[in-house]
């Protein structure tokens, strides 16, 4: 039963490893600045781990193949090199990989999160609450109005608690229900969470942060390519985190101009 | 430190009467086992909740029939509500980690073997031990009533991130009652395992019988040793933050809920508190939690593996001190949780050097594991089956590790399947596989009688096979953007994706089954199976060296003398190819 | 012999086995203990970070309730020294060690009912448990202290109970722990007293 053992987990090891070479998994297309540095890093990662997987795995197999249901009389023996050499093999091998994952993979984290926005990003605030993401431009005075949690009124559209009568500010402030964006421009996103936690995560653009109740958090991107994009909830949230989601429209520079003077038509 | 000096009595009297031997135990033998029993218990309804949930995200709108009975608000008609869906995660999730993991791999064969492994006659506190399983059953009693209750259990994870677990009902359904009840039973059980923990270190440290050196005990004695000095500490974190969970629902207090929010259109009266601080104290906790729930299963699987190759490992003081390094490590790293959390970004890369470096001790314990089978003469059995199974799955679950201990890569994979996936592997079936290769193994000890070897090795390969189904693909739909905790996939990018679940969902459900085999098998054996001689592997710890099951005192009243460490197999014994560490021949 | 009315101690201190184990699990206890209020803290000064805390000023009875914690780890010093030295046909110490461990009980009582006084100086001032982050600490702090402290009364009670029993043994091992426990209550009742007076 031991060869059994040792072709079942080849077979096993083998058809895991099957849909990561051939690139069966779909990872949506980038549509960011910074996502490549992830991508790269996610693939070099999936290298050293797939090495890593079948190397284990496939010894593994060998070595019950060959030590199990042995003779009769068979002596036992010890692998050359002792402990010593496995203990060897797993700093140098681990410690190489680990000091390089590790100090690569900084870059891509730093291009997100060490780099400031850029002084002409567009500003948009978002609100997450339970279940839908609303956003806010801050229109032509270029400056958002303060909120005023009392004076939310989901019933009327004021989902941000805006105080029209007495914050002049609020009165050009554009509120809408789908984040677009025009396309090659630094986005400066803020991010306010209304009642509980909740988490800002788009596939493509490769970014995903969590909005903390109490404190103001942000994150900025730049969109390369124009399309609709799902932006989904991945903070539990209670019983609609299911379907709290909204849409992230990247349009081109002109496209956009046209939908926010409608959209501030509309307020 | 070395050997303790021999004990000058009977720590308690012999048992008399039915509810003194089998209910109120002082006995470290029962206890132990009323502590698999509890898990035994907690894992079939768990595994019961896990099929609901599988059931529901294939066949959201097929009604499950019966569970209306259950309850009529969560499934109306059997259909399971979206709120109802996180209810049987959270209690799917809670019971695992704590009511399965934590308890029969530690508390449970623990509490069993680690006296006898040692020479002692029982505990340290036969009456802290007692009382250690009552509280933790008094706990599960506590967090099965939320299933009962009008409001139902809660819906906010086995994580219980504030503020929506500390607002109150608000916040949504199974957030009232169903909360509380959830954080009162965890701090009930956070008692019950200080209590625990406390009798294993100072046996450990004390009750040593003459010869037993530190180094002359198992590797499983180490681990559980280990393993009870991690969880000390990290109940004793886990504690207050339920304590202050608990005020900030039921008092009026702050702590972790900041001013301004608006929950079901109230403003709710709280402020100051942070969301952050929740999530430090809990995982401060919950990163030695898993290590918890990993470290008795590598003790175990080392000591069957040892007995089942018949030569010692390449080093145990190798993977003694390696299993020490990953505890010492593992208070390091719980940011690792957090990464994308807000918290400072600085941190997370404070954080994500340790959870990297972990990997060099997990990986020198792999390698010794394998660089000892070469050469070896290994026996096939369902014991070692599972060990062997566990040795893989413990490499899949590590690897996946990688990916998730890089920030810039978590930022597309936190709250995925990949996660889902990686957990899993490593608790729910390389932790699981620990506790079955256990149980294979020390069944004969425990009950006297043999279990039936052919059940045994077709539980195996149901599971082993089954669980790779299950569990894999979890990784390659995290990759594609699946996100985590949602009763229904909705997205636009899910549709694709969905055959995948239902094969998900299908293996599941044969896995599941499987484990019936396992449980008719336990039973069965139990009362028909054949009697167990003293030592059916030829193994040489002290367990083996008494009666199959041991008489109430272990070892009748004597005092093992110890001559050598457990590792004497491949020698030329007056037994055979081993010699016991109680027998002074010398080879 | 000992005289009829005490127990006799057996098995003095020294001893392995489950004496020691004794002494072990007192100190495993004590570090659990700890790590409880490290966590404790550690909330605080998270909390803290709001900022939204107003100063307490303590009532002075959260001095006189420390003094007499203070006095009450010397008395239980002198009880278990009085104890030990009780061993053997010797009685004379054994009374004596009985009359300072109620002396310690004593005074431990007064520090749980002095801390009672204080709670309600702070509600009199209408500092309640959630009336601000300030006074959320100050309860819990003091609440879990004072419930270990409990803890250790009993223990207290528990062992004036057994060695004024007649024919009761019981283990010098007992003493100690429970000695090493009161004293450690000081200790933490120390800590605390710094951290509530100068950072609430």
């Amino acid at each position: 039963m031991g060869k059994f053992f040792a072709v079942v987990l080849t077979l096993i090891a083998l058809a895991s490893a099957y849909p990561i070479v051939t690139h069966m998994y779909v990872q949506p297309v980038d549509i960011s600045t910074h996502g490549h540095a992830i991508d790269e890093q996610l693939s070099d990662t999936m290298a050293e781990a797939g090495f890593a997987f079948l190397g284990a795995q496939l010894l593994l197999a060998f070595f019950v193949w060959r030590f199990s249901n042995r003779k009769n009389g068979s002596k036992v023996k010890h692998l050359p090199g002792g402990a010593k050499l496995m203990v060897a093999t797993a700093f140098i091998f681990v410690g190489t990989e680990v000091l390089a994952l590790g100090v690569l993979g900084q870059k891509a984290w730093a291009e997100v999160y060490f780099t400031a926005p850029k002084q002409d990003a567009l500003q948009i605030q978002s609100q997450a609450g339970q279940f839908a993401f609303y956003f806010r431009y801050p229109g032509a005075d270029g400056k958002f109005a303060p909120l005023h949690p009392d004076k939310i009124d989901e019933g009327n559209g004021n989902y941000f608690g805006l105080d029209l009568a007495n914050d002049v500010e609020a009165r050009d402030d554009i509120v809408t229900a789908e984040l677009a964006i025009p396309v090659n421009r630094e986005i400066h996103l803020l991010m306010h969470a209304k009642d509980v936690g909740h988490s800002f995560y788009v596939r493509e653009l490769r970014i995903q942060q969590d909005f903390v109740p109490g404190l103001d958090l942000s994150v900025h991107f730049t969109a390369t390519k124009t399309g609709k994009y799902e932006i989904v909830c991945t903070q539990l949230c209670g019983l609609g985190h299911y379907n709290m989601k909204a849409y992230l429209n990247v349009l081109s520079q002109d496209d956009f101009d046209k939908w926010l003077k409608e959209k501030a038509s509309e307020q | 430190m070395e050997e303790a000096v021999v004990q000058p009595a009977h720590v308690h009297a012999p048992p008399e009467g039915f509810i003194r031997k089998h209910i109120f135990s002082l006995d470290h033998k029962v206890i132990g086992k009323q502590y698999y029993g509890l898990a035994l218990v907690a894992v079939f309804m768990g595994m019961a909740l896990s099929w609901l949930m599988r059931f529901h995200l294939v066949w959201p709108t097929t009604k499950v029939p019966g569970l209306d009975l259950l309850s009529s608000t969560g499934a109306p008609g059997g259909v399971i509500t979206p709120e109802y869906y996180l209810s049987l995660l959270t209690m799917h999730g809670t019971l695992m980690v704590f009511f399965v993991l934590t308890n029969a791999p530690f508390a449970g064969f623990g509490n069993y073997f680690l006296p006898i492994q040692i020479g002692a006659e029982d505990m340290a506190f036969p009456r802290f031990n007692m009382m250690s399983f009552w509280v933790t059953f008094v706990a599960f009693l506590v967090l099965v009533l939320a299933f009962v209750i009008p409001d139902g259990p809660p819906i906010s994870g086995w994580t219980a991130y504030a503020p929506l677990s500390a607002v109150g009902k608000d916040a949504g359904p199974g957030l009232a009652w169903g909360q509380s009840l959830w954080a009162i039973s965890i701090a009930i059980f956070c008692v019950g395992q200080l209590l625990g923990s406390l009798n294993f270190i100072a046996t450990t440290l004390d009750l040593r019988t003459k010869g037993m050196t530190f180094m002359r005990m198992p590797i499983c004695t180490w681990a559980w040793f280990i393993t009870s000095a991690i969880g000390l500490l990290a109940f004793a974190v886990l504690l207050p933050a339920c304590l202050l969970l608990l005020l900030d629902r039921m008092a009026g207090t702050s702590f972790f809920i900041p001013s301004g929010l608006v929950i079901s259109d109230r403003l709710q009266n709280h402020a100051g508190g942070s969301p952050l601080l929740w999530q430090h104290l809990f995982w401060f906790f919950g990163h030695p939690e898993v290590y918890i729930a990993i470290l008795p299963a590598v003790g175990i699987v080392s000591h069957v593996l040892i007995t089942n190759m018949r030569k010692p490992l390449l080093s145990a003081k190798v993977i003694i001190y390696s299993m020490m390094s990953i505890g010492f490590l593992s208070w390091m790293v719980w940011g690792h949780h957090m990464f994308v959390s807000g918290m400072n970004p600085t941190s997370s890369l404070l954080f994500s050097f340790p959870t990297l470096t972990i990997t060099i001790p997990a990986t020198i314990i792999t390698l010794i594991w394998l660089g000892s089978l070469y050469g070896a003469n290994l026996q096939i059995n369902a014991a070692s089956l599972f060990a062997l199974g566990f040795v893989s799955m413990f490499v899949s679950g590590g690897v996946s590790g990688f990916f998730l201990a890089q920030p810039s890569i978590d930022i597309y994979l936190h709250a995925t399947y990949f996660v889902v996936g990686h957990f899993h592997m490593v608790m729910g079936v390389a932790a699981i596989f620990g506790i079955l290769s256990g149980t294979y193994f020390w069944f004969p000890k425990m009950s006297g009688r043999m279990m039936n070897e052919s059940l045994g090795k077709l539980h195996f390969w149901i599971t082993f096979v089954g669980t790779y189904c299950i569990f894999m693909p979890f990784h390659y739909l995290g990759m594609a953007g699946n996100v985590r905790r949602y009763s229904s996939f909705v997205n636009d990018f899910m549709a694709p994706l969905m055959p995948v679940h239902k094969f998900i969902s299908i293996a599941a459900f044969v896995t599941g089954g499987a484990q019936f085999i396992f449980l008719f098998n336990l039973i069965y054996s139990r009362f028909r199976g054949k009697q167990a001689p003293e030592n059916p592997w030829n193994a040489t710890s002290l367990e083996w060296s008494i009666p199959s099951p041991p008489p109430w005192d272990n070892f009748g009243g004597k005092h093992p003398v110890i001559y050598h460490d457990p590792y004497q197999y491949g020698v030329k014994g007056s037994k055979g190819d081993f010699v016991m560490q109680d027998s002074p021949e010398q080879v | 012999m000992a005289s009829g009315n005490y127990a006799q101690v057996v098995e003095p201190s020294r001893f392995g086995g489950p004496d020691r184990a004794s002494r072990s699990g007192i100190w495993v206890g004590i570090f659990a203990i700890t790590m409880s209020f490290a966590a404790f803290t550690s909330a605080l000064y998270v909390r803290q970070g709001s900022g939204d805390g107003t100063h307490i000023a303590l009532p002075s009875v959260i001095y006189a309730n420390t003094l007499a914690l203070l006095l009450s780890s010397f008395t239980m010093e002198m009880s278990r020294r009085g104890i030990a030295r009780g061993l053997g046909p010797e009685a004379f110490g054994l009374r004596k060690g009985m009359v300072w461990l109620v002396v310690t009980l004593v005074l431990g009582l007064a520090f749980v009912a002095g801390q009672y006084l204080a709670w309600r100086y702070l509600a009199a001032q209408g500092l309640y448990l959630a009336t601000n982050s300030n006074s959320s600490f100050f309860y819990v702090f003091t609440a879990m202290h004072g419930l270990h402290l409990l803890g250790g009364i009993a223990a207290l009670v528990y062992l004036i109970g057994r060695t004024a029993g007649s024919n009761y043994r019981f283990r010098q091992s007992l003493f100690d722990a429970t000695a090493i426990y009161w004293h450690f209550m000081d200790v933490l009742w120390l800590y605390l007293l710094f951290v509530i007076g100068t950072r609430l």
